[in-house]
């Protein structure tokens, strides 16, 4: 333990007014003698500077820019899983290189450990039966997974990508609390995280020699590519999907890095391959980086009730067709136990003890270590021996020990010797402080720093910087850090400038071949385009309704009758002056949207996020009538304003195509069954004028007709007229256009959905408007819907 | 004793599946000294487009089959004649219940026999105070884990009811104990819990049962379908003893061997995911003809 630390000098800026770390614990901002470490001078010095305002004016950029770029994080809790602002601590946490280059070698070290031990675990096992590790701890434990054991990573390695917590002792040197190995989630978020922080610190960032995260990105993807057997075969990120905590990260890295993102049921094993579903149909796969757990990936050897999975995959695996990253059974390494045994088992395998200690941890199993922790009870946490988390994650078990310690001593102590073989105890560390901004001043605030490594053909590369985790409360003590405050940058900086940002490599003008596209991202497209089109017939339909309520006054009148039954039967029921359907058909479209964000701009998502929140205000405040016929004219520019991204924007790679497809399909649907009900002979005087409404041509019609809307001026304009864009006969026009661009057999035949297409396009191209009937609309309606069975059957399932 | 083992699983759909795979364990094993398997014929039909057949964990022959295409059924035959050597237990060398955790400490492997698996929970069984209780409740001070096995597998089958429309595969252990009834499979998921409840390593074997009993005996439950039963182990001496609690006896030659595991989960006759919409209907004949 170190002294007493010395009060700050008097000379300390403002902002440090309040800054008083803790005796006996560590800070990062003052040494143990009470100087500000050099690497600090500079923010210390920027923020001093500047008044109360304009640093907070400059702190809510970072939470700003979080929003506008969709980082959230959700929460597993509640149900549905609410999505929550990334709590970003505004002041990073600077480490100078020359330390950050120990902390690296400490872990190099202990990674190649932890690659050992996997090895061993999943071979010949020696750990065990040379007394290293106890056989029950490894038998026990759910990570630990028997069909995996002796199935050999094709790759020659079976961690690839890992994670450590760490933070720094009272004296000053670094120490592991934890080791993530499973599938260790957070180096996308550091990257958000970083240019948060770039954007607060604007004019300070490019002068203070910071080190940059992104050549780590670019080097592991690298690897990726060079792993052994790729020949040029796609790399994949595997997501448990939209509601993991992690699923924006997921896409967020998709996107940086250009792999796919896919989800279990993405993949097929065929012949002993794992194969991506696409709409050119199943594509081998070289790589797999998983953000799912070991035991959720095959349903048929591993979790029976696992809907995340790939049947078959564990049989991929042991012939040695993929790369797995990390291989499955990993998250044996995180177990807390672990801790108890690495110290010893790194002499024994490498020869050393570890160059940076970990958690002082002991297992309650053997009967010495049982005693210490007896012993030594108030300086102890207890917890799981094969629990995961943390140790200042709270799990059951530690709760349940916190119980015992609150009934007496001796409770604790029966427990301990009754459950012994499943608890360890760790020593009650004390971490690190250091600046967090509270209420204008720099407080110190407990903390652990997250390193990221990841395997290249040059050993492990480590992400220099990160991620910092703050406690809320002052306590420095590992448990104070369980209510989980923020998250803050870390920099790695450096005493002369470092390069901007590493060398890239120019693109040439060659092109690269499309990748073929997964058949789910081509299918929630699809539905994508079509909810969007649903949502915009029935803005329509709804603006229609309350101008004729407006209107008449009179919720009786027939041709308000007509409309609402013909709302009621397409599922926007009038039940509130704006329907409830509405929303749900906006969630539908946000589903699907939620599902190929790694596709889709980030202006388009914040469109669609808009015309949500205007939907949920615009419910709360739109009287019937005129007011609600005007809230829906602002609905129906925003979702044109969506569709003008899409049309304007957005590559017309064969995922637009599916999007065009989709909404195509819809609009022809949707105007034939209208032109059907409306420009019916027999429906009410005035249903003309709505078709034309619906069909935005109220303006076209005066101009190309003489006279008043009749049930075959209506016909010929939304169904036969080649120019506008809301008839059939144009959507057709459209179909075809986009389905001759669709993968299909080189027999140079036309494509099945043309076949359907096709001898539509040409019956209504040459139809006299006069004699077209509602059975040959309903006819349309029969073969559209036979087109969407053939789409999704070729190329969607 | 040689046998002539006939065996047929049909699986019909209702919804055709595009894609089916399954993994099944159904090709009884060599065990040294105790059973030899003289051949066997394992057919899927319709013909799966690929199969694999290999160890597991536990040294079981899976058989891994997938259709890439369309089925709306499958069948399983297994045509199979093993030679099951008697193995009189002698004499009782198991480990006092006192000693059976020092017994069990001392074993530093992860090999498929090794004691560690088959204690604490295993996917389909979890200890259950309940069932721990009952265990306790059967032993007295100074037993031999052999004897408290088997004080327990009577206890079992007196205080359970064979039962074959009671419970379903996917029935949890603790909920057929509290219910007092089931099959085979349940039983046998009861006893695992209450052994290990009391520190007694346990595991699951499946197999076949004779069909048609020796002259004066009474046929036993569980011979028409697969069967499952209990292996214990009782300290470094003994190793490891099978106890059929559906028919409180010891297991000699009646019983075939198809699979180890640590319940269910391990070694269940067929295992398997589709891509399919609707449920299914299953169909199971086992013939097990003594051979003279």
């Amino acid at each position: 333990m170190t002294g007493h630390v010395a009060p700050p000098p008097v000379a300390l800026p403002d902002i440090l007014a309040e800054y008083r770390p803790k005796p006996g614990v560590a800070d990062e901002l003052f040494d143990t003698n009470g100087a500000i470490r050099p690497v600090w001078n500079l923010l210390i010095e920027h923020l001093s500077c500047r008044t109360p305002d304009v640093i907070e004016e400059h702190f809510a950029r970072g939470p700003k820019y979080l929003r506008d770029a969709g980082v959230y994080f959700r929460q597993y809790s509640t149900i549905p899983a609410p999505e929550r602002e990334w709590p970003l601590s505004p002041v990073p946490v600077i480490i100078h290189e020359d330390e950050w280059a120990a902390i690296c070698a400490g872990l190099t070290q202990r990674a190649d450990l932890l690659e050992m031990v996997m090895a061993d675990l999943y071979g010949p096992a020696r750990l065990i039966s040379d007394g290293h590790l106890p056989a029950e701890l490894i038998a026990h434990s759910p990570e630990w997974l028997r069909p995996l054991v002796g199935v050999k990573p094709a790759s020659g390695h079976f961690l690839h990508q890992v994670s450590f917590e760490i933070s720094r002792n009272p004296d000053g040197t670094w120490f592991v609390l934890g080791d993530r190995t499973q599938a260790p989630s957070g180096a996308g978020f550091a990257l958000e995280n970083r240019i948060a922080t770039t954007r607060i610190f604007n004019d300070l960032y490019p002068r203070s020699n910071v080190h940059r995260l992104s050549g780590f990105f670019r080097s592991f993807r690298d690897a990726m590519d060079q792993l052994p057997g790729k020949q040029g075969r796609r790399a994949a990120i595997l997501t448990p999907g939209p509601n993991n905590a992690g699923y924006f990260e997921h896409t967020y890295i998709a996107r940086y890095l250009g792999l796919l993102l896919l989800e279990g049921e993405d993949m097929l094993v065929r012949d002993g391959e794992v194969m991506v579903r696409t709409v050119e149909g199943p594509e081998p796969l070289g790589a797999i980086w998983r953000r799912v757990d070991s035991d959720y990936l095959d349903p048929l050897e591993l979790r029976e009730d696992s809907q995340l999975g790939t049947p078959g995959l564990v049989n991929a695996l042991r012939q040695e067709s993929i790369d797995m990253i990390n291989a499955l059974g990993s998250g044996i390494l995180e177990m807390r136990a672990m801790m108890a045994f690495l110290p010893r088992i790194s002499k024994e395998l490498t020869g050393a003890p570890l160059q940076m200690p970990n958690i002082a941890t002991w297992w309650c199993g053997q009967s010495s270590a049982r005693d210490y922790v007896k012993t030594n009870l108030d300086r102890m946490m207890i917890g799981g021996a094969r629990d995961l988390d943390l140790p200042f994650d709270v799990g059951a078990t530690t709760a349940q020990s916190e119980a015992m310690r609150d009934a007496g001593p001796d409770k604790l102590e029966a427990w301990i010797d009754a459950e012994g073989k499943g608890l360890v105890g760790q020593e009650l560390v004390t971490v690190s402080t250091a600046p967090a901004y509270v209420d204008g001043k720099l407080m110190p605030r407990p903390m652990t720093v997250r390193v990221t490594a990841a395997r290249t053909p040059n050993g492990w590369n480590f992400m220099p910087g990160g991620y910092a985790r703050f406690g809320l409360s002052d306590a420095a003590t590992a448990m104070a850090m369980q209510h989980g405050g923020s998250v803050a940058d870390v920099w790695v900086v450096s005493d002369a400038p470092v390069p901007a940002s590493q060398p890239v490599v120019e693109s040439s003008a060659a092109r690269i071949e499309p990748e073929a596209l997964p058949s789910r991202a081509a299918e929630n497209l699809f539905w994508l385009g079509r909810y969007v089109e649903r949502i915009d017939a029935a803005l329509r339909m709804i603006r229609a309704y309350h101008l004729r309520l407006a209107e008449t006054g009179d919720p009786e009148d027939p041709r308000l009758f007509t409309l609402g039954g013909f709302m009621g039967n397409v599922g926007i029921a009038m039940d509130a002056t704006i329907p409830s359907a509405l929303m749900s058909l906006l969630s539908s479209a946000h589903n699907c949207a939620s599902k190929v964000r790694d596709r889709f701009s980030p202006d388009g998502w914040e469109a669609l996020q808009d015309i949500g929140k205007s939907i949920e205000r615009l419910e709360r405040s739109a009287a019937p009538g005129d007011d609600c016929a005007r809230a829906m004219s602002i609905l129906l520019r925003k979702v044109t304003g969506f569709s003008g991204l899409v049309q304007e924007n957005m590559y017309r790679s064969a995922g637009w195509r599916f999007l065009a497809l989709g909404r195509a399909l819809e609009r022809c649907d949707s105007i034939a069954m209208s032109t059907i009900v409306f420009a019916d002979p027999g429906a009410p005087q005035g249903c003309c004028e709505i078709a034309i409404e619906l069909g935005d041509n109220a303006m076209t019609h005066r101009r190309r007709f003489r006279g008043s809307p009749s049930p075959q001026s209506v016909r010929d304009l939304l169904i036969c007229d080649p120019f506008n864009p809301r008839s059939a006969l144009f959507q057709l026009d459209q179909i075809l256009e986009l389905a001759r661009f669709l993968p299909k057999g080189t027999d140079g035949r036309p494509s099945e959905l043309e076949r359907i297409i096709l001898p539509l396009q040409a019956k209504f191209a040459v139809a006299d408007a006069e004699y077209l009937t509602a059975d040959d609309l309903g006819a349309l309606r029969m073969e559209l819907s036979r087109a969407s069975d053939v789409l999704w059957s070729i190329y969607l399932r | 004793m040689q046998y002539d083992i006939t065996l047929t699983i049909e699986y019909s759909y209702d919804g055709a599946s595009d894609h089916a795979r399954n993994l099944l364990h159904l090709l009884p094993l060599h065990v040294p000294g105790v059973q030899d398997v003289t051949a066997s014929l394992l057919t899927v039909d319709p013909m799966p487009q690929e199969r694999w057949d290999g160890p597991d964990f536990f040294g079981n022959i899976a058989t891994w089959v997938s259709h890439l295409e369309a089925i709306d059924a499958i069948t399983m035959s297994l045509k199979t004649k093993v030679n099951r050597r008697s193995s009189p237990l002698g004499m009782d060398i198991s480990a006092g219940l006192a000693t059976l955790g020092s017994d069990i400490d001392a074993i530093q492997s992860l090999a498929p026999d090794a004691p560690h698996h088959f204690l604490g929970r295993s996917p389909r069984v979890a200890p259950a105070a309940e069932m721990t209780e009952f265990a306790r409740q059967q032993i007295i001070e100074g037993m031999s884990t052999l004897s408290a096995v088997q004080a327990i597998g009577r206890a079992l089958h007196d205080y359970l009811d064979f039962d074959a429309a009671a419970t379903d595969v996917d029935t949890p252990a603790a909920e057929a104990f509290a219910h007092r009834h089931g099959v085979c499979q349940d039983f046998s998921h009861i006893m695992i819990a209450c052994l290990r409840g009391i520190g007694i390593p346990a595991g699951y074997v499946s197999g076949f049962l004779r069909t048609v009993p020796p002259p004066g005996q009474k046929r036993m439950e569980g011979a028409d379908a697969m069967h499952a039963w209990v292996r214990a182990w009782c300290g470094t001496d003994m190793g490891w003893i099978e106890y059929d609690p559906t028919n409180a006896i010891m297991v000699e030659d009646d019983h075939i061997i198809v699979a180890y595991g640590r319940d269910y989960s391990d070694v269940s006759p067929v295992r398997g995911v589709m891509r399919s919409s609707g449920g299914h209907d299953t169909k199971h004949y086992v013939d097990v003809l003594p051979v003279d």
